[in-house]
C-alpha cells in the first residue's frame, strides 16, 4: 500500500538557514503520527510546506500519489489535508457555528447573485451547511456554545473549535500543530481520547507535532524525531525514547554518558 | 421566519417613507430639509458600501469617492446626452434607472481593478494606493474634456428625488445585507479575522478581497448616479479626499461590519455637517466671531478622537439592530 503523504527529499532555507534538510517520511493512511523534535528544529516549517504556506526549495510531496508542492494552501486543503495552529487561529467575531461555517464554503456552489437575492437554491444550500456545522459541534460536544462568539470561549473549547472546524473541510489527513500545549494533565488526556476518536469516526489520518512526551508515547503509531532540520530517529514510540541520539538531542551529551 | 424579518426591515423602510412625505407635504419639512434627507441617504449607500469593504472584509479602501465619481460620470453622461437628444424622452424613468445601473457596473470594473493591489497589500500601504486611484480617477475626469473637464458635467436631468433615492437606499441595505449574512459574508469576515486561517480552510481569499472591492464599488457608483440626478452637476472636487474622509468617519464612527452604524452614522453626521454649518454662520454672522466654515473638520477631528478614546469600536460596535438580523432556525 503506498502512503497516503509522501515527502522526498524535501529542503527549504530561509536565506543562508537550511532549516528543513533532506526529509523523507511517509505517512501511511489511517496512523497516527507523530514528529517530535526540540525547540527550531524544523516541525513547524513542515508543517508550513506541506500545506503550501512555503514552497520547498527542492524536493517533492506527494498527497494520494499527486505532488502537491507549490500549490496555493487554500488548493490543497481542497485536496483533502486540513491543519490547526500552535498558537489558535480563530475566527475570534464569529461564533462557533459560524467558524465551522466558514470551512464548508469552499464546498457552496452559490454566487453572488443568488445570495444577495437570497434565491431558493441558496436557502437551500445555506440550511444543508448549517445542518453539517450542528453535527460536527455535537460531536465535539461545543452544541451549547453554538451561537457563542469564539473569542467568549475558554482555552480548552477554543482548541477543539479549531480541530472541529479543521474536519469541516472533509479532510483526508490533518496536520496538528501541537494540540496539548499549554493543556494541564487531564486536558491533555481528554485530548488524547478526543483525537483517537477523530481519527476513528471520521476516518482521517493524523499527523501531529508535539513537545510533550508522555502525548507521543501514548497516542501515535509511529513517530519521527528531527533535530536541525535533519532525521535522527524513526520507527515506534517505545523504540525511540530509547535511542541514544534521541536522548542527546532532548537531554545533552552528558545524560548519554551518565 | 426568514419572510418576516424582512418584512420588519420594510415596514420600517415605509414607516420612515411616509413620515417624511407626511412632514414634507404638511410644510414641517421645507424644500431645503429634503435637500439634506437625500444628501443622508446617499450617504447610507456610499457608508454601508464602504463598510462592506473596510468593515466586513477587513481592507482599508481611502478612495471610496472615486468609485462614486465613477459611477456619476457614467450614468450623468448617459442621461445627459439623452435628454440632450429628445429633451421630452417618453421613457424618462426606465433610461434613468438603466443609466444608474450602468453607472453602478462602471463603478465595479474601477473596484475590480483597484482590488488587484489588494491582492499583495495590506494595511497602510493599501490605503495609500486607494488614495493615490480615487485621486486618479478625479485627475482624470478633470482631464476629459466631454464631461466638462474641471467645469464638470452640466446639465445633467434632475431625475432623483426623495422617492428614487429612497428606495434605491432600501434596495442597497437589503442586498447588502444579504450578503454580509450568507456564506460568502462569512467567508469576508474570516479573512478580516485571520486572513491565514481563512486561507488554510479552503477560503480563496483574494477571489473574495477581490469581490468585496467590486460590489461595496458597485453600490458606491449607485450613489455617485443618484448624487449627480440629484444635485443636477458631476463637478471633479466633488469627489476628492475629503468626502471619502467623511465617509470613512463614517463607517468607523457607526462600528465597523455594522450596517445599522453606518446608517446611523450616515444620517447623523450629514445632518451635523448641515448643523455646523448653520451655526458657524451663526457665530460669525450674528455673534461676530470671524470664523470660517472649515471648523467642521476641527470638530469632525475631535469627534473622532473623543470616538477613538471612549468607544473605540463606534457606535454600534459590531452589532446589527434586529430588523437588520435575518434569523436562522436553532439546534
Amino acid at each position: 500500500m503506498s502512503a497516503l503523504l509522501s515527502v522526498q527529499n524535501m529542503s527549504h532555507y530561509f536565506g543562508g538557514l537550511k532549516a528543513v534538510s533532506e526529509f523523507s517520511f511517509d505517512v501511511p493512511e489511517g496512523v497516527i503520527y507523530g514528529l517530535i523534535g526540540p525547540n527550531g528544529s524544523g516541525k513547524t516549517t513542515c508543517f508550513n510546506l506541506i500545506t503550501g504556506i512555503y514552497t520547498p526549495t527542492q524536493g517533492k510531496i506527494l498527497f494520494k500519489g499527486e505532488e502537491i508542492q507549490g500549490n496555493k494552501p487554500f488548493r490543497i486543503v481542497h485536496k483533502g489535508i486540513a491543519r490547526t495552529f500552535q498558537n489558535l487561529r480563530i475566527f475570534n467575531n464569529l461564533s462557533v457555528i459560524d467558524n465551522i461555517r466558514v470551512a464548508r464554503h469552499f464546498t457552496t456552489r452559490s454566487g453572488v447573485f443568488s445570495t444577495l437575492l437570497r434565491l431558493p437554491s441558496f436557502k437551500q444550500e445555506e440550511e444543508k451547511v448549517r445542518e453539517e456545522a450542528m453535527n460536527l459541534i455535537q460531536l465535539m460536544n461545543l452544541h451549547s456554545r453554538a451561537t457563542e462568539m469564539a473569542k467568549n470561549l475558554p482555552y480548552g473549547e477554543l482548541r477543539r473549535l479549531e480541530i472541529a472546524r479543521a474536519l469541516a473541510t472533509k479532510p483526508k489527513l490533518i496536520l496538528l500543530d501541537e494540540p496539548a500545549a499549554g493543556m494541564n494533565p487531564k486536558e491533555t488526556e481528554d485530548l488524547m481520547r478526543l483525537i483517537q476518536r477523530v481519527r476513528d469516526e471520521f476516518k482521517v489520518t493524523i499527523f501531529l507535532i508535539e513537545h510533550h512526551m508522555k502525548f507521543v508515547t501514548g497516542i501515535c503509531e509511529k513517530v519521527k524525531v528531527i533535530d536541525f532540520g535533519t532525521t535522527i530517529a524513526e520507527g515506534r514510540p517505545e523504540d525511540v525514547v530509547k535511542d541514544p541520539k534521541v536522548l542527546e538531542a532532548y537531554l545533552g551529551r552528558k545524560a548519554v554518558v551518565c | 421566519m426568514d419572510k418576516l424579518k424582512s418584512l420588519k426591515l420594510l415596514m420600517a423602510g415605509l414607516i420612515f417613507y411616509l413620515i417624511v412625505q407626511i412632514l414634507s407635504a404638511v410644510g414641517v419639512l421645507n424644500g431645503y430639509f429634503m435637500v439634506i434627507i437625500n444628501r443622508s441617504l446617499v450617504f447610507v449607500i456610499l457608508a454601508v458600501s464602504l463598510n462592506l469593504i473596510n468593515g466586513v472584509t477587513g481592507q482599508f479602501s481611502l478612495g471610496h469617492m472615486g468609485f462614486a465619481a465613477v459611477g456619476a460620470y457614467a450614468s450623468g453622461s448617459i442621461t445627459t446626452l439623452i435628454f440632450k437628444l429628445s429633451p421630452h424622452h417618453p421613457q424618462d424613468a426606465v433610461v434613468f434607472l438603466i443609466a444608474i445601473i450602468v453607472g453602478g457596473f462602471f463603478a465595479a470594473l474601477a473596484g475590480f481593478l483597484i482590488g488587484f493591489p489588494s491582492l499583495r497589500l495590506k494595511g497602510d500601504y493599501l490605503a495609500i494606493v486607494t488614495l493615490g486611484f480615487g485621486e486618479i480617477i478625479r485627475t482624470i475626469l478633470n482631464n476629459i474634456p466631454a464631461v466638462g473637464g474641471p467645469r464638470g458635467l452640466l446639465g445633467i436631468p434632475k431625475f432623483s428625488n426623495f422617492t428614487v433615492i429612497f428606495l434605491f437606499t432600501l434596495g442597497t441595505i437589503i442586498l447588502i445585507r444579504n450578503l454580509v449574512q450568507s456564506s460568502i459574508g462569512r467567508t469576508m469576515i474570516s479573512i478580516r479575522e485571520n486572513e491565514l486561517a481563512s486561507e488554510l480552510v479552503g477560503v480563496d481569499t483574494t477571489k473574495y478581497k477581490v469581490l468585496g472591492f467590486v460590489v461595496g464599488a458597485f453600490f458606491a457608483g449607485i450613489g455617485g448616479g443618484l448624487l449627480a440626478h440629484l444635485l443636477q452637476i458631476a463637478h471633479p472636487t466633488q469627489y476628492g479626499f475629503y468626502a471619502s474622509a467623511l465617509i470613512l468617519i463614517m463607517v468607523y464612527v457607526g462600528g465597523i461590519g455594522s450596517l445599522t452604524g453606518s446608517i446611523v452614522a450616515a444620517f447623523s453626521l450629514t445632518f451635523l455637517t448641515e448643523g455646523l454649518r448653520v451655526g458657524i454662520d451663526w457665530l460669525r454672522d450674528t455673534v461676530g466671531i470671524p470664523i470660517g466654515t472649515e471648523w467642521t473638520m476641527v470638530i469632525y477631528a475631535v469627534l473622532l478622537i473623543l470616538i477613538m478614546l471612549y468607544k473605540t469600536e463606534g457606535l454600534m460596535g459590531m452589532r446589527e439592530s434586529s430588523i437588520l438580523v435575518i434569523k436562522e432556525k436553532q439546534g
